[in-house]
């Protein structure tokens, strides 16, 4: 049961951050809630790739024994990454639509279905 | 070991990253550069894909000079490099891919000439296209997600380019929006089928698969956020919005990055999970989505005064035919008897409908862009009159408007009869809609011609003349390709759609291609 923990976080955090990018109206709670799912998709991969006791994968002078896995981890630096990226690029849209919208309530931000 | 595989990726990559520091030098060398770099990618995909028609599936192994190498003898039969795998499939993306990319740099290179900016935009330009032909042919899962959202964050970048007074700004916003929630999605997904089967190998995950339930949630997570991207019903809100506020040039390739996505879709069902997974069932779903894309994008296109939102709500409906023609496909995939009596014939309307699509959705948003180019203006209420001064945009106009609407002998007819015929046996009713939503397409692009080009001339566009040649070059590629896939269907389907179509069938063939005959 204990080790499922983690997995019911996944789940949990990726639940809050879609009804934060669903419920609220302000662009900057929007974009914080896609860097929550980011940190739930983080965390379910580093997740996957933990083994009980598992020592850091750097075979140079392994005192052996198991291993965490590597792949995963280096899956996770990516998209941590990616999502540093992500969040720059919208921020920076938020930026640009409150200069020229003057808020950033999506209620105000209608202007392309006029 | 040809390396055009890993060309087709430099040289975009390397267009991109140095083109701010060639814009130092100048504008016309920044343009120069544009063209050669786009041109040198042309040629490198052109290469790959004769190379592939002609020697079949490659496998390209990076960090090794030799494809041999893929499967290194003491990791235990697990391919553990990065490995491109391009089948006859992803030769046919790379290929639509290709031809856009050419018509709309050579198109940017006039229509943005009078914007600020422009190095970014080159750049941001390249490192889409090196997103594009990244998602099409890898073989990789995580790779293919790390080229998704490199394909996102350029194509939100560039939908945005034009601010026009924040309103491109929303579009773009939109698109980032949605691809990123559906890369986590996606990267969620790859995670699952990580945890199971310990390789992100499309192939060598293919060959281990044991379909469990936890399968079945990567199945759906991946197809609905690949969906989401693409731009198909329910998730189609963002298309109308990005595609009219982005430049018509990167609307053209956003379609290119769409096309991409519904590539994913299909190679994960057919060659990922294939029969391990309930075919009839997924092959329901995505047809009931391309019911309902076709259905609902074109009944909201046709009250839209803004002629691109109004070609954006039809590409919603012309990707409703591409889900339906591979759809059927997928649903019969299990019955060989089926398979050969109308299955094969629906895919190959389905892939074939992907490069006509991309070609005269393309062109009608470069001429929209050339319209508003001249005019200023997207609203068809105060447009008109425009037959007499741009008398090339006119015609090409009517050759991409007859395409989209089926009728011959232009390409959307080869593809459209095609599914059609097909889905017919399959299932009459499915066929009727293809045809109504076909009709009311007609009807939607002979208001859109009788609103912009018709009439007298107007007083506020007396000094409106033909766009540059640039420009018209662009656009006369794709209309001479559109007449000339509708003239010779036959010849393209047997050398390009047919390969494509076995090659999505031929799951054990895709396995054998990096694994070796097991």
């Amino acid at each position: 049961m204990i080790e499922q923990i983690p997995y019911l976080a996944v789940v949990l955090i990726a639940g809050i951050g879609i009804a934060t990018i669903l419920l609220k109206k302000n662009l900057i709670k929007m974009i914080m809630g896609l860097a929550i799912i980011e940190g739930a998709a983080n965390l379910f991969l580093v997740t996957l790739g933990y083994r009980e006791g598992g020592i850091a994968p750097i075979f140079t002078s392994a005192p052996g024994g198991e291993m965490v896995l590597p792949t995963v981890q280096a899956m996770t630096l990516t998209n941590i990454v990616i999502g540093f990226a992500t969040t720059a690029l919208l921020l920076a849209f938020a930026i640009m639509i409150y200069r020229k919208y003057g808020s950033v309530e999506t209620n105000n931000i209608r202007r392309l279905r006029e | 070991m040809s390396q055009y595989a890993a060309l087709l990726l430099a040289i975009p990559l390397l267009a991109a990253f140095a083109m701010p520091l060639i814009g130092l030098v100048g504008k016309r060398m920044r343009n120069s550069w544009a063209i050669i770099a786009m041109l040198a990618t042309v040629a490198a995909a052109l290469l790959l894909v004769w190379e592939v028609l002609t020697q079949g599936t490659i496998v390209y192994a990076f960090g090794t000079f030799d494809s041999a190498q893929a499967i290194p003898f003491d990791s235990g039969g697990v391919p553990i490099r990065i490995l491109f795998v391009i089948d006859a499939m992803s030769a046919f993306m790379i290929l639509t891919a290709a031809i856009m990319m050419f018509a709309a740099t050579l198109y940017s290179i006039s229509s943005e000439s009078e914007q600020s900016g422009q190095d970014g935009y080159y750049a941001l330009l390249f490192l889409l296209m090196a997103g594009i032909f990244g998602m099409v042919s890898t073989g990789d899962l995580f790779n293919f997600f790390v080229f998704l959202e490199i394909n996102s964050l350029a194509g939100a970048a560039l939908a945005a380019y034009r601010i026009k007074g924040g309103v491109a700004v929303e579009g773009g916003l939109k698109y980032a929006f949605i691809s990123t929630v559906a890369g986590l999605f996606f990267l969620i997904a790859v995670g699952m089928l990580y945890g199971q089967y310990n390789s992100l190998n499309i192939a060598y995950i293919a060959s281990v698969i044991d379909f469990t339930g936890l399968s079945l949630v990567a199945v759906v997570l991946m197809v609905v956020s690949l969906a989401m991207k693409s731009g198909s019903v329910p998730m189609h809100f963002w298309t109308p919005d990005t595609y009219s506020s982005a430049p018509s040039s990167i609307t053209a390739l956003l379609i290119v990055s769409s096309m991409a996505s519904l590539y994913a879709i299909f190679r994960i069902a057919f060659s990922l999970f294939g029969l391990t997974m309930n075919v009839v069932t997924v092959g329901w779903v995505i047809i009931i989505l391309g019911i309902l894309s076709m259905f609902i994008g074109v009944s909201m296109a046709l009250p839209q005064k803004d002629v691109k939102r109004l070609m954006a709500y039809h590409s919603v409906s012309q990707i409703g035919y591409m889900l339906v023609g591979l759809g059927v496909g997928l649903a019969v995939l299990g019955d060989s008897q089926m398979l050969t009596q109308f299955g094969v014939v629906a895919m190959e309307g389905g892939i074939f409908h992907i490069i006509n699509y991309a070609l005269y959705k393309g062109l009608l948003f470069l001429i929209a862009g050339a319209v508003i180019y001249r005019c200023g203006t997207a609203n068809l209420n105060d447009l008109g009159g425009l037959g007499h001064s741009m008398k090339w945009t006119m015609g090409f106009f009517i050759i991409a408007a007859l395409a989209i609407a089926g009728i011959p002998p232009f390409n959307g007819f080869a593809s459209k009869l095609m599914i059609y015929e097909s889905v017919f046996i399959f299932n009459p009713f499915i066929a009727v809609i293809a045809m109504v939503v076909s009709i009311m397409t007609l009807a939607s692009f002979v208001k859109v011609f009788h609103s912009m080009f018709m009439g007298p001339k107007l007083p506020q566009y007396e000094g409106v003349k033909e766009v540059p040649m640039p420009m018209l070059i662009g656009m006369g590629l794709l209309a001479v390709l559109i007449i000339l896939f509708g003239l010779f269907p036959d010849l393209i389907v047997n050398t390009l759609v047919e390969p494509a179509a076995l090659a999505l069938i031929d799951r054990t063939g895709y396995i054998a291609s990096v694994m070796g005959g097991i």
